[in-house]
């Protein structure tokens, strides 16, 4: 405690000199997530602990799917009414490279380890903007029905495009990422080639092409309550979604599910700080940044959802689910048993080309 | 409309096809809402009706999902929201719209056409045009508010949505209003001007009490598109101001609660009482008017 | 009557012209009209109209080419796009420049995406060329250092830039480059620069000091950092070099000049622009990329219109976009046939409800007029989801159809994520509107004259059709236009049950709006959409007439 105030007060010398102290720091603060179990999840291990210590009320706003346009919008109209965001590794680099993000120093405005590591090798490579503060490491995978696969169920990624074995319909996200990089997996492109090849015009073609295969029996979702609606009802046979829903789903709903692993592609979630904010709210976020990604927070949140904490050092920590007392560890996605075949997502890769992928893909899909 | 003891054997068929015909219609109109209503008791967290619900079992029904309505603080609040932003945006658009009404169906009004056209605009401008072009117009009013005028961030928040579904909900009081002005007779403003009656007494004796219904029913319209409007609030407003449409959109996109459809059922049971309501107001107006009950 | 008496005006009782005294009178009523309208007025000109106006201006709006590389597009002005070869070196040398102010202020990715939308790949170009800008400078950087350690010091920079004491500061150039990053950046630099480039070093070494005095004010107004203690920008060191290469220092005797002689003497390269560019990527080297971006350099543009209608502009003039990109006019199209199949489905079912309301006794037709009511007052989200629990395959008239046998369990119907659940959802959502004023203009039908017409001898359906439908006509107008009008703008619903095939033009501005920000584009389809409504209108008016709309 002694040492987190010390760290703040350095903090507010170091990034806002002279600019805020820390009682002038607004009782009030709006975060921005995705909503559902996941906020229920931040709620629990991050936001009644920080109002309790703080006094401060928490606002949730579950904007987080928009929240691209709307930081850009907030900034053009010098508006900005968000204090701390939650967003996926690929908004969070459009934000930071579009300054609609401030910069973090990670080493003096984050905790340091309960063992002295600093915070830029505790996160290591998953620091992959400088704005980007990440929470969890979750995964996007497949789900399918036990009762509709017959005796064989689908193991390999490439079943999802195999529609003799495996008749019916398939939810996919309503985006190029994750669908482009299975379809060239399963067109024969090994692994490791991927993203050289879906640089090139003809690569994106044959990706295309590929999911051309299966576009009449998909139902596109772009929310993250579709697919699991989807598992439930019996509309299609499997869905990618967040391994956290499907997890939801059948450990907390008891829905006939199964998890399919193969080709899990990793990605982050995690906070960015708006630019533009008063010092006084900046001061405040940075404070609840620093409290919400320390190592026991962040080993909390597991508590409540399978996703793997951002820090090396908060994975020991990891303990059983809180309402359900089951052992989290084997439903997290860097489980090694789960993340036998998993793929690497690109960020750079997608931050370079989401914009010419976006075009691409939303014009072959409305054909 | 009953059916007269000369009518052929063809008119029988046709009449009573006819009533199948409407009564099919009607079943279309209202078995959304009839679905909505069991679901809402369903006791697991999907929109599906479960084998349990449908062998009627006890265990397959719950009103968990009305609990967390009224325990869960973030629905608690938007409710709040909608029934603090709702009304005083429907006032709003009464009063400024019933006015302009009265305006506009006063014989040589010039630019009558154009000036109509921009009053209902708001009405046919998409959704989400109006939405984004609003944002920008209400954040540098709200910057204003703020930094100037020096007022609460929250309460500015909130004048900015209400006078944001204001706006929306004006459409309908105009065209509410000048219908049932066409229809109104002038020579009783006359007569109540003739006897002494200042305008303003003429107009809160005589013509308000006439065009009550008008008004009314362009109110409940008002308010309804306050209470059911997702799209601007989204823009306009800020966490702090969620509406009910809003905690129901983000629920139907992140999470699985049929919560949303309890919600639903208890404003069903509301709009039954509300359209109660306006009837037997109408039944009153029109006794006043002395036209027959009906 | 004589004559004189038809002549002289006719007064009123106060004794003015009776002319005038009306004239007057109507003017005060006039008055009172426009007294009432006003408030209204003004609150929807101003809180509604003005900006949906200003959001629709950025449909032509495009001064982000110029405001992010305003000397290179200058430059690229003069340069022949129709001509086979690349643009001159002094393009690529104000591009350099350019953006590499853009990328310290974050700007050029913004300009990436405005292009990519005009030319896929722009984007991409845009992003990998902002990181790999510092290389070229660290090179020159190095050499610098090799003639004096103090080249590296932000101390150095600004007393040779500043002049010597007492010599005259060009106020214009900082004026310029205050202006140009204000335009730049859309915020104002605040607050005032100690720091003037003398008038001699900006004559001596122009690009330096422009350059240099961009650096000062991004560092010290901008980033508030003190602006001795910064290290400079790389380029400021390709700058340096590019004007060595020519600048003639033998008057020269300002601060820091020999140390500016000894660089010139030490042969340092002059930079090569097009080489530096054609190294980072090779699309720069490309003619294609630059007739892109000179023709989508100019202020306005017509280009988001163009590409609303799957046009787009080229060097040979307006075309046609690729094939695999033209998805709009689709759109177009099956939002207005779909916008019309649900108003057709809308009269076929609300014309004999109407009917049937308004020819029942008052209170049945009124309790039966809440079953029409009670929809309408449902959320609209509530609704929508409940045709999603309906329609789908494992949906409940999917289940009932099974029951009773009509539909085999293996085949079940796919009427969601497609047009019929769109259009099934929406004629359901609009029914109300379309039920609502053919009611009030039925209700006002004298059933007399259908009595009278039989009594003359016509059938039941001569009857209807000669003299109840004719009447009947203003309703299914004023119906039909209000739910076509509320069609077209719809998007959330479609959204939700429409998949790809059932969605409309709306859907596409919303994606434009909150996903790809292509909000000129949102724009412009956004404009096309509202005139196509306004026309709606106008036509409407003149038909039935607004006023004529009753609303339960």
């Amino acid at each position: 405690m002694k040492l987190r105030k010390s760290l703040m007060a350095t903090t507010a010398l170091t990034v806002a000199a002279g600019m805020a102290v820390a009682q002038d720091m607004p009782m009030e603060m709006t975060i921005v997530s995705w909503g559902g179990a996941y906020t229920k999840s931040q709620q629990n291990a991050y936001h009644t602990p920080y109002s309790e210590m703080t006094g401060v009320t928490i606002i949730n706003d579950d904007s987080s799917a928009e929240a691209v346009a709307k930081l850009r919008a907030m900034n053009e109209a010098g508006n900005i009414t968000w204090d701390v965001v939650d967003v996926v590794a690929a908004d969070a680099i459009r934000l930071c490279d579009e300054g609609l993000a401030m910069e973090i120093d990670f080493d003096t405005m984050l905790a340091p380890a309960p063992d002295g590591t600093s915070a830029t090798e505790d996160f290591g490579d998953l620091l992959v903007a400088d704005c980007y503060i990440p929470q969890i490491v979750y995964s996007t995978t497949f789900g399918y029905r036990t009762d509709m696969v017959g005796d064989t169920p689908p193991t390999k990624i490439c079943d999802v495009f195999d529609l003799k074995a495996f008749p019916g319909k398939r939810s996919l996200e309503k985006r190029p990422i994750n669908n482009m990089e299975w379809a060239l997996m399963c067109d024969g492109v090994a692994k490791e080639d991927v993203y050289d090849v879906l640089a090139t015009e003809e690569g994106q073609d044959q990706a295309l092409a590929k999911l051309d295969t299966i576009k009449d029996e998909v139902i596109w979702w772009s929310a993250g309550a579709d697919t699991p609606q989807l598992l439930a009802d019996g509309e299609v046979v499997m869905g990618s979604t967040y391994n956290g829903r499907l997890f939801s789903l059948i450990e907390e709903q008891d829905q006939p599910v199964a998890m399919l692993w193969d080709a899990q592609v990793f990605d982050l979630d995690g906070w960015i700080i708006p630019t533009g904010l008063s010092p006084e709210r900046q001061a405040r976020a940075l404070d609840y940044v620093m409290f919400a990604t320390d190592t026991q927070r962040l080993a909390d949140q597991a508590k409540w959802i399978s996703y793997g904490p951002a820090r090396k050092s908060s994975a020991p920590l990891v303990g059983q689910h809180a309402e359900l007392g089951i052992e989290m560890a084997p439903h997290m996605p860097t489980d090694p048993a789960n993340a036998a075949n998993t793929f690497l997502y690109n960020y750079e890769f997608w931050a370079d080309y989401r914009d010419d992928m976006d075009a691409k893909f939303q014009a072959w899909l409305s054909q | 409309m009953s059916l007269p003891i000369y009518a052929t054997f063809g008119q029988r068929v046709w009449y009573y096809a006819f009533r199948v015909i409407c009564a099919i219609i009607f079943i279309f109109l209202i078995t959304p809402i009839l679905v909505v209503i069991p679901l809402s008791f369903n006791a697991e967290n999907f929109f599906t009706f479960t084998p349990e619900m449908l062998r009627l079992d006890p265990e397959g029904y719950s009103l968990k999902h009305y609990q967390d309505f009224f325990t869960n603080a973030e629905w608690q609040r938007s409710f709040k929201n909608s029934l603090i932003i709702a009304p005083i945006a429907t006032v709003i658009a009464v009063t400024l719209g019933t006015l302009a009404a009265i305006g506009l169906s006063q014989s040589h009004v010039p630019f009558r056409r154009a000036i109509m056209a921009i009053l209902i605009s708001p009405m046919i401008v998409p959704l989400i045009i109006s939405a984004t072009g609003m944002f920008f117009f209400y954040s540098k009013i709200g910057n204003f508010m703020e930094g100037t005028m020096g007022l609460d961030k929250n309460f500015v928040g909130y004048v900015k949505v209400i006078l944001a579904h204001s706006v929306l909900g004006i459409p309908f009081v105009i065209i509410t209003v000048t219908a049932t002005l066409v229809g109104f007779d002038r020579s009783l403003t006359r007569a109540a001007a003739s006897m002494g009656a200042n305008p303003v007494t003429t107009f809160f004796k005589v013509q308000m009490p006439l065009i009550l219904p008008g008004v009314i029913s362009g109110g409940l319209f008002a308010f309804i598109t306050s209470f059911d409007e997702v799209v601007v609030v989204l823009f306009v407003g800020s966490a702090s101001q969620k509406t009910l449409p809003w905690q129901m959109f983000t629920g139907l996109r992140e999470q699985i609660s049929p919560t949303i459809l309890a919600v639903a059922t208890i404003l069903v049971v509301i709009s039954i009482l509300l359209l109660t309501m306006v009837e037997l107001l109408r039944r009153r107006s029109e006794r006043l008017r002395g036209l027959s009950p009906g | 009557m004589s004559d004189t008496a038809s002549k002289a005006p006719v007064l009123a009782a106060d004794g003015t012209p009776l002319k005038r005294s009306l004239n007057r009178a109507l003017r005060v009523q006039k008055m009172r009209a426009l007294a009432l309208i006003a408030p209204l007025l003004l609150f929807v000109m101003l809180s509604f109209i003005m900006p949906i106006g200003d959001m629709l201006f950025r449909s032509v709006e495009n001064q982000i080419v110029e405001n992010t590389l305003p000397n290179a597009t200058q430059e690229l002005a003069k340069w022949d796009g129709s001509s086979e070869d690349l643009p001159p070196e002094p393009v690529f040398r104000a591009l350099y420049h350019d953006m590499f102010l853009a990328a310290e202020l974050k700007r050029h990715t913004r300009l990436g995406s405005r292009l990519n939308y005009e030319s896929t790949g722009m984007s991409s170009l845009f992003r990998q060329s902002g990181r790999k800008l510092d290389d070229a400078g660290k090179d020159y950087r190095k050499l610098f250092l090799v003639v004096d350690e103090a080249w590296g010091d932000g101390a150095t920079w600004q007393s040779v830039m500043g002049g010597a004491e007492g010599a005259t500061p060009d106020a214009a150039l900082v004026k310029a480059q205050k202006s140009q990053i204000y335009r730049l950046d859309g915020e104002a630099p605040r607050g005032q620069l100690d720091f003037a480039p003398s008038q001699d070093v900006s004559a001596l070494l122009p690009l330096t000091a422009r350059e240099y005095t961009a650096f000062a004010i991004v560092t010290s107004l901008i980033k508030k950092d003190d602006l001795a203690a910064t290290k400079p920008f790389e380029s400021l060191f390709v700058a340096l070099a590019d004007d060595l290469s020519t600048a003639d220092l033998s008057g020269y005797d300002g601060p820091g000049a020999d140390n500016l002689r000894a660089l010139q003497a030490s042969g340092l390269p002059t930079p090569n622009y097009t080489e530096i560019f054609g190294e980072m990527d090779k699309d720069w080297v490309n003619i294609e990329t630059w007739r892109t971006i000179q023709i989508h350099a100019e202020p306005y543009t017509s280009g988001y219109f163009l590409n609303a209608v799957d046009m787009q502009k080229t060097p040979t003039g307006v075309e046609m976009q690729p094939e695999d990109r033209q998805v709009l006019i689709t759109l177009f199209v099956r939002t207005m046939i779909m916008s019309l199949t649900i108003m057709f489905s809308c009269i076929l079912l609300g014309y004999p409800i109407a009917w049937l309301l308004a020819n029942l006794p008052m209170r049945q037709a009124n309790v039966l007029m809440i079953l029409v009511l009670l929809p309408f007052w449902t959320s609209l989200l509530v609704r929508t989801s409940a045709w999603k629990v309906m329609l789908q395959q494992q949906g409940v008239i999917n289940d009932v159809l099974v029951w009773i046998g009509l539909v085999a369990d293996d085949n079940r119907l796919i009427l969601i994520n497609n047009e019929t659940g769109t259009i099934i959802a929406m004629t359901h959502i609009l029914l109300p509107f379309m039920i609502l004023p053919m009611y009030s203009v039925m209700q006002t039908i004298n059933p007399t004259y259908l009595r009278a017409a039989k009594s003359l001898g016509a059938t039941n359906w001569t009857a209807f059709w000669r003299v109840y439908f004719p009447q009947s006509i203003p309703g299914i107008g004023a119906g039909s236009i209000l739910v076509f009008i509320l069609s077209i703008g719809y998007y959330i619903t479609p959204e939700i049950v429409g998949g790809t095939k059932g969605v409309f033009i709306s859907n596409r501005i919303a994606y434009h709006i909150s996903s790809s920000l292509n909000w000129g584009l949102a724009a412009a389809l956004g404009t096309i959409l509202l005139v196509a409504v306004l026309i709606l209108y106008w036509a409407y008016d003149k038909i039935v007439g607004i006023d004529n709309v009753k609303l339960g």
